[in-house]
């Protein structure tokens, strides 16, 4: 599994198990993380080679690629992505998205109702919203931290803090949180959705108005 | 003995794959081009006038695996086929080289075969021997695009490119998409520019050649000064209330830029005793420009190789040939977590 949705540059392998007890058994076999927001292109795919021989196992041997499709910023995200789409060709396998909000909520676990809140720039955030089920209720979307309503929500992420003084961890997707959140399609062998970043906002970019003069008019 | 090398390319806006054959008994080796498969995003940048660099990053996103796959099945190959992979490390946007420079990585892991970090000015060298076979040592390479104009002395294309000059302000295809907007022509400039061109009179407005007094850098080039001096011509002639004969305009535009490029770059190959000359990129295809060099380097007795147009532009297959010179050349692989660099010096062929 793979993210660069946030600061950390996460690669990891997992094993999953049939259902146990009626849910998907997770077992992280080995987990690699940096935290650097400029290095995904240079360390994601060492890190999961990494990751791999610390686990025992070949890439060949991968049965499935569960990547975080973000939000996050644009640069770092895309990176990931365009690495688990790469692996998916090379490796004839498929690649799952996953929300890389879900991730976090599925580490924070569920009986309470939970929003979970990372870096956006620009003085947003990116958010979502979970009833104490664990089911999204709202988002992913972007916005300036006064817009969110808390409510009565328990607050995680990295930019938690940026929403509620009581914010608390987990603050980035952890491979455990991103096959969780995947388990139950990963093991049904299901037709995987389109691996489609969840950019949020569009590229910044403004028409031409009309051409400059280069000269005085007298 | 032969390996395939597979190309990446995505440094500006064209997501391009490549794949070529390399044969190398004995002596020069042998580049053959098996599949060049490009994608591009030109059409979202048109109307803003240029490339968006994130417009261009989400594109190269959405077309790398894609683009891998239609170069396999042109080929006739699979994955399991490829025995190295190459990826332009820079020059180029950062978002666009790293979307690349992930996906090389991936590749190079899940395959277990080499990786090789490739210089894009080096590559638009190479591809030249996909249609003209191995380069003479040296030869003078001129590269023409939106993104560079270079005077390259090419001692040996996968080892030694030393820069002779360069633009010191825009490159020669961004005068081009500038030029266009100012006579109302649409974007990427050079096409309709060349177009109008023909139908006009290169001799009609005596445009400035830049660089070209005797205290400037005598292989620089800046068209900055061109572009200007266009757009003066043009608000004169409105202020008169005259029509802009826009033939004329564009045929004595181009007639500057290609004067410029060709003296300079004859003179370069005579100054170094130079016998042959490569003009490659997006430029290359210009019909201004190629027939003046052709008809300059001929009276200078020097040898001119421009690949096909389609070669020329941005593309996998040119990172790919300049793979499997490295490749031949023995030299080390890139560590996995090498950097892609936006403003990789000529110099450095292969990141190491
Ligand atoms: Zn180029």
């Amino acid at each position: 599994m793979l993210d660069t949705s946030t600061p950390a540059v996460t690669a990891g392998v997992a094993a999953l198990d049939e259902t146990v007890l009626g849910e998907t058994a997770v077992d992280v076999l080995a987990e690699r993380v940096t935290i650097n927001p400029r290095a995904h292109g240079e360390l994601l795919t060492p890190h999961l080679t990494e990751a791999a021989s610390t686990a025992g196992v070949a890439l060949t041997d991968l049965d499935a690629v569960v990547c975080g499709i973000g939000p996050g910023p644009f640069t770092g995200l895309r990176a990931g992505m365009v690495t688990a789409a790469s692996l998916a060709h090379a490796l004839d396998i498929p690649a799952y998205p996953v929300c890389s909000l879900d991730a976090i909520a599925a580490d924070a676990g569920t009986g309470t109702p939970l929003l979970v809140a990372t870096d956006a720039r620009r003085r947003e955030v990116y958010w979502a919203r979970y009833a104490a089920d664990g089911t999204r209720e709202a988002g992913p979307a972007v916005d300036p931290p006064a817009d969110i309503d808390v409510g009565d929500a328990r607050v995680v992420g990295r930019a938690g803090s940026m929403v509620s003084a009581s914010a608390r961890e987990p603050s980035y997707p952890t491979a455990h949180g991103l096959v969780r959140a995947a388990a139950d399609v990963v093991i049904a062998r299901e037709e995987p959705a389109p691996l489609t970043p969840l950019y949020l906002r569009r590229p910044d970019a403004a028409e031409p108005g009309e051409r400059k003069r280069v000269t005085e008019v007298g | 003995m032969s390996q395939i090398i597979m190309g990446i390319e995505t440094s500006c806006d064209e997501t391009g794959v490549g794949l070529v054959r390399l044969s190398a008994d004995s002596g020069e080796p042998r580049v053959e081009l098996l599949a060049d498969e490009v994608a591009s995003s030109v059409e979202l940048h048109a109307r803003y006038g240029g490339v968006v660099p994130e417009v261009a990053s989400r594109a190269h996103l959405e077309a790398m695996a894609p683009t891998a796959r239609r170069a396999l099945a042109t080929a006739g190959l699979s994955l399991s086929d490829v025995d190295a992979i190459a990826v332009t490390a820079g020059p180029g946007l950062a978002g666009s080289l790293l979307v690349g420079v992930a996906a090389a990585k991936a590749y190079a892991a899940a395959l277990d075969v080499p990786l090789y970090g490739v210089n894009h000015l080096a590559g638009h060298v190479a591809v030249d021997t996909l249609e003209d076979g191995p380069l003479p040592k040296p030869c003078l390479a001129l590269l023409v695009s939106g993104g560079h104009t270079q005077l390259l002395r090419v001692d040996d294309v996968a080892t030694k490119i030393t820069e002779l000059g360069s633009t010191v302000d825009d490159a020669a295809g961004e005068a081009y998409d500038k030029v266009a907007r100012i006579v109302g022509l649409p974007y990427p400039g050079g096409p309709p520019i060349d177009k109008a061109a023909r139908e006009g009179d290169p001799a009609a407005i005596a445009f400035p050649r830049g660089m070209t007094g005797p205290r400037d850098a005598p292989f620089d080039f800046s068209f900055s000064g061109l572009k200007t001096s266009v757009a003066r011509w043009i608000e004169a002639a409105e202020r008169q209330g005259e029509p802009i004969p826009v033939n004329d305009v564009c045929a004595s535009f181009q007639e500057a830029v290609a004067d410029v490029l060709t003296m300079k770059a004859v003179a370069a190959a005579q100054e170094y005793g130079i016998g042959t000359m490569v003009i490659s990129g997006g430029v290359a295809a210009n019909s201004r420009l190629s027939a003046l060099a052709r008809e300059r380097c001929e009276a200078a007795g020097i040898e001119l190789r421009v690949p096909r147009p389609r070669l020329c532009t941005d593309n996998g297959a040119m990172i790919a040939a300049l793979g499997a010179h490295v490749v031949a050349a023995d030299l080390p692989t890139s560590p996995l977590d090498f950097s892609a660099n936006p403003a990789l010096p000529v110099s450095t062929v292969t990141v190491r």
